[in-house]
């Protein structure tokens, strides 16, 4: 097989994986599309470990152990995040990207750092009381 | 031990005593007494010492040379002629009394350690001042007793009047000290050397170029110190300061030290006309000056104060016509007497409770209550008025009997123009000195009205140190007139007829006229009550002394000035009075001529950093703060967006690396 082929997939998975990380608004979504990218860049790995083997110019296939590494973290990154989404959803009610916005900074927040935790913990509070009701 | 171990150890031993004193005052209060007194007496033992070997013959000269110090060297030199023998020995004498009387002055004083440490430190390098070989190694003890001066004039720093004097006496003679060191570079810089000795080989072989803008610029110094017209003002007010105080710094010891650098250096400014006609119109001015404005004081130190700074004047007319021998020959009697006045004044001023002689004057019977001060204080004053045979005599006629052979053109050492200013100067001043010392004397002893009140006996130490210092003020003079010619320069210091008959017949006149108008004006004193009397039984004298000091202004609206009518002061200098009390108006000027325009550039500088400098300040934070939020726009919390500005960089960085790797 060609390496075109594999290639030409994993830039596809990559970018369908990208639209989606910069894209959807859902953060379980937004998760999925993360495992997408990482399993691009995994058949990628692959594909060249084949094409160098075959050249056999590596006899190690460190891509394919690269490939098991990746799929580990992968597992625990998702394990992770996805337990971090569960947390927010259950503080907040909602799992919504564009409303998780408390790094934001105010436009015209000049007062101090004291000012401005103020405002960030009323507006949680504010956001709390909401999810609870 | 060699001459130069024991003149080595003279100075050191106090310097080690003040020392051990800060270190162990606060943690053995138990030794700071024999701490203060102990090293002074036996640097007093051994400054006589030093004497007897140096006996008035060769001069000792050693010299060591720590490290090298550039082009000029600085070395640790001792100079020991007769001159610094017998005035180590009355720094010796003085600073010891004084010490001992502290013991009893300050008996409760919570800061007695640090004064005593201070006051040990002072005459260690009041000593290191007489000893020292080398100008530099001089003007470190000069300053060293300058700063000694500041703390301990501001001794009583809780009342404000001690805290100005402290820093008036500290500024004004740091004033005439820059120029002193100076004058001293300059000197150095001619002659090639900061030893004495090569100094005065240098002059005398005329390698001194410009002799007098030298003169002049040591003199700046030698006026602040010796508290010569126009840099006095500092003394009367450093009257604040505790008496024993007075007695040692600000009469006997650390005022001579002008006077004495100017008898080390005499051919520096004999080099110089213009100089030695300077020295004498300064010496004039500031004799009959002060006598005037120590007519017309009401407290007692300021009295003696100006009266110090008359009989410095008396000083420097001798060293203006050129006889030092004269010169240091008053200075030895005078710092006897008058720290014996200081410390007598000290001594009434606790049994009366003020300094104010208005206040005595209605006290009867104060003579009966210290009668110990009585007798020694009024042979100090004979001694002042110059009266035979006490000590003041014949330095006093020594001094006039050099102006007049200089006046009369039998020398050529000195201007005659000088020697007929500080001729016709010391006369008058004569008259003015009897007369106060006599206005001091009968307002102080011969009051009338109610009994003085009764503050117990004062401390043994006190008293028996007031007899010590009245055996050099009555004998010493009579004494040594035949013997320290040998010591000095060989000059002869036996009174002559003509100043003699001259300057006890003017004191006669001042003394006698001064009592007509007590007389005359004593009768209304009984009309006038005055009196603020701080009555501390129990207390030691020095804060009775504070107590005093500090409620003059309040109960008669001057520091300097009473308004009593009995004051035979007052009607002997008439419509002068006024002016002589505030010592001629002359801190106004100088408030008017240096203090308004140094407030005035202080508060322009100040308006220039609040409103100047801080504008700029605060634009070079307010540039970066509105950088700041403009960034800060960027930041929106949404991951996403931030997401992407990632992945667009990272493409643009992707592509600007391919087109370099390309080449394109």
């Amino acid at each position: 097989m060609h390496l075109a082929y594999p290639a030409v997939l994993s830039t596809l998975l990559f970018c369908t994986g990208l639209y989606g990380v910069l894209a959807r608004r859902n953060a379980i979504l937004v998760l999925m599309s993360v495992e997408l990218m990482l399993n691009a860049v995994n058949l990628n790995l692959v594909a060249f470990d084949v094409w160098l083997s075959k050249a056999a110019r590596d006899t190690l296939h460190s891509g394919q152990a690269l490939t098991l590494f990746t799929i580990t973290i992968a597992a625990a990154e998702i394990g992770i995040g996805l337990a971090i989404v569960l947390a927010v959803y259950r503080n907040r009610g909602t799992s919504d990207i564009d409303r998780l916005r408390d790094a934001a900074e105010g436009p015209d927040d000049d007062s101090g750092p004291g000012h401005d935790s103020d405002a960030a913990a009323a507006a949680q509070a504010a956001e709390k009381t909401e999810a609870t009701a | 031990m060699t001459t130069t171990t024991l003149a080595a150890l003279v100075p050191l031993l106090p310097f080690l005593g003040a020392a051990a004193g800060l270190l162990l005052g606060r943690t053995a209060p138990g030794f700071v007494r024999p701490l203060a007194v102990l090293p002074t007496l036996a640097s007093l033992v051994l400054a006589v010492l030093v004497a007897a070997h140096q006996g008035g013959g060769r001069a000792v000269d050693a010299a060591t040379e720590l490290t090298p110090t550039g082009s000029v060297p600085i070395e640790l030199a001792l100079h020991i002629d007769g001159f610094a023998a017998l005035v180590a020995v009355l720094v010796g004498v003085v600073a010891t009394c004084v010490q001992i009387y502290s013991t009893g002055y300050l008996r409760d004083d919570p800061r007695y350690p640090s004064y005593a440490a201070l006051v040990s430190l002072f005459t260690s390098a009041m000593l290191l001042v007489v000893y020292s070989g080398d100008l530099i190694v001089l003007l470190v003890g000069w300053e060293i007793m300058g700063i000694c001066s500041y703390f301990l004039v501001g001794h009583y720093w809780e009342t404000p009047e001690a805290r100005a004097a402290s820093i008036k006496a500290f500024l004004v003679t740091k004033l005439g000290d820059v120029p002193f060191l100076i004058g001293l570079f300059a000197l150095a810089a001619d002659t090639g050397s900061f030893r004495i000795t090569k100094v005065l080989g240098a002059v005398a072989n005329g390698g001194l170029h410009h002799p007098t803008v030298i003169a002049l610029l040591l003199l700046a110094g030698v006026a602040g110190k010796s508290a010569q017209f126009p840099l006095h003002t500092w003394l009367p007010d450093a009257m604040a300061g505790p008496t024993p105080v007075s007695a040692l710094i600000h009469a006997a010891t650390m005022v001579a030290a002008g006077v004495y650098f100017v008898a080390r250096l005499l051919p520096v400014f004999q080099a110089s006309t213009a100089a030695m006609v300077v020295l004498a119109v300064m010496a004039a001015v500031t004799m009959t000056g002060s006598a005037l404005a120590a007519l017309a004081q009401d407290d007692i130190k300021r009295v003696l104060a100006y009266s110090t700074i008359g009989q410095l004047g008396y000083m420097t007319g001798a060293l203006a016509v050129g006889d030092r021998g004269a010169a240091v020959f008053h200075l030895l009697s005078h710092g006897a007497f008058k720290a014996l006045l200081f410390l007598a004044a000290g001594v009434i001023i606790h049994a009366a409770g003020t300094n104010s002689l208005a206040a005595m004057s209605r006290m009867a019977d104060l003579r009966d209550r210290v009668p110990d001060a009585y007798w020694t204080m009024t042979v100090a004053l004979l001694a002042l008025a110059a009266i035979p045979p006490f000590s003041g005599f014949f330095s006093k006629e020594s001094v006039l009997g050099a102006a007049e052979h200089v006046a009369t053109g039998h020398t050529d050492h000195a201007p005659g123009s000088a020697g007929w200013i500080v001729l016709v100067a010391g006369l008058v001043t004569a008259v003015l000195t009897a007369a106060y010392a006599m206005r001091l004397w009968l307002l102080a002893f011969r009051g009338r009205g109610a009994k003085a009140p009764d503050h117990g006996r004062q401390p043994l130490v006190m008293n028996a140190v007031l007899w010590v210092l009245a055996v050099p003020s009555l004998a010493f003079g009579g004494l040594a007139f035949r013997v320290l010619p040998d010591w000095f320069d060989g000059r002869d210091l036996t009174p002559t007829l003509t100043t003699s008959v001259l300057g006890t017949g003017l004191a006669l006149v001042g003394g006698i006229v001064t009592y007509g108008a007590w007389r005359h004006t004593g009768a209304l004193a009984a009309r006038v009550p005055l009196g603020a009397v701080a009555a501390h039984p129990e207390a030691d004298a020095g804060l009775v002394e504070a107590e005093a000091i500090a409620s003059h202004r309040p109960a008669y609206g001057d520091i300097a000035y009473a308004t009593d009518p009995a004051d035979p002061g007052r009607l002997l200098l008439g419509p002068l009075h006024r002016h002589a009390a505030t010592g001629f108006h002359l801190d106004t000027v100088y408030a008017a001529l240096f203090v308004r325009p140094v407030m005035a550039g202080a508060s322009l500088v100040r308006f220039l950093d609040r409103e100047v400098v801080e504008t700029y300040v605060r634009g070079a934070g307010a540039v970066p703060r509105l950088l700041g939020a403009a960034v800060r726009r960027a930041q929106t919390g949404n991951v996403q967006t931030y997401v992407s500005a990632l992945l667009a960089g990272t493409v643009v960085l992707a592509v600007a690396a391919v087109l370099l790797a390309t080449g394109a």
